[in-house]
């Protein structure tokens, strides 16, 4: 099906605590189009892992989130550092966010794999100094 | 259970209570919010110290059906404002997280 919906997001890299407004605003559309709550929850959580991980890391980004009939996909565009090291920064436990940043209960170096244990197919596209392009999909089963 | 009745049962204090009726199954216990969203099932009671917009927020997204909050931590009145809008239950408690979660195990 070539037919499909578009929503964007900016993410506002400035404002740690606004953090999750996309996630909270693509979990209302995907309730409003009927999609099981599973499939709902698998990507609200992948979509807030990765809204945070702009916050923390790349100054903030864009979403850009595609709805098939037959899958959904999740697009993070980022201009920041970049992932000098994709294997390392996808370990469990492995993190460079700072204490402050801990202190509110993130960087607990959890977040890029819970993105794709929520997530069918998971891509890193990074460049050091020019940013990270993630894509995300989940397949809809019926 | 419900909710509700969760809450009853074990002398919770609720702070938010938009969706009483949920169910409640499962639980999970913890404070880094990534590895809640990694670990906790929807439906599950949350047993936590960390109260924050964040809180809320995680709570939400992932779907457990309430949190509950030891030690007698609180939420400021503006979260409460956030988590009943957002339909996020959320208890309260003196006991510590050992003791809720020793409590709950059984029950959910």
């Amino acid at each position: 099906m070539s037919e499909f919906l578009n929503f964007h997001y900016d993410v506002d890299g400035e404002n740690f605590v606004s953090a999750g407004q996309a996630s909270v605003e693509l979990k209302k559309v995907l309730r409003r189009l009927g999609f099981p709550p599973e499939t709902i929850r698998r990507l609200s959580i992948a979509m807030y892992e990765g809204e945070i991980n702009m916050v923390i890391h790349a100054g903030g980004g864009a979403a850009d989130v595609d709805i098939y009939e037959d899958k959904i996909v999740i697009r993070l565009i980022d201009h920041g550092p970049g992932i000098a090291d994709i294997d390392l920064a996808m370990q469990e436990g492995y993190s460079t966010a700072t204490d402050s940043v801990r202190s509110l209960g993130f960087g607990a170096g959890m977040g890029l794999p819970n993105m794709k244990r929520y997530t069918d197919e998971m891509r890193i596209d990074s460049t050091v100094g020019e940013g990270t392009t993630i894509t995300m999909t989940v397949f809809i089963t019926k | 259970m419900t909710v509700k009745e969760f809450a009853d049962r074990f002398g919770l204090k609720p702070l938010s209570l938009p969706e009483p009726d949920r169910e409640v199954q499962g639980g999970y216990c913890g404070d880094l919010l990534s590895w809640v969203m990694g670990r906790a099932g929807a439906d599950a009671v949350w047993i936590t110290i960390m109260s924050n917009v964040n809180t809320v927020a995680v709570a939400s997204l992932s779907d457990v059906s309430c949190v509950v909050l030891a030690e007698g931590v609180t939420l400021e009145d503006g979260l409460i404002r956030t988590a009943e809008e957002k339909g996020v239950n959320v208890l309260t408690s003196d006991k510590p997280a050992f003791t809720l979660a020793s409590e709950f195990g059984g029950a959910v």
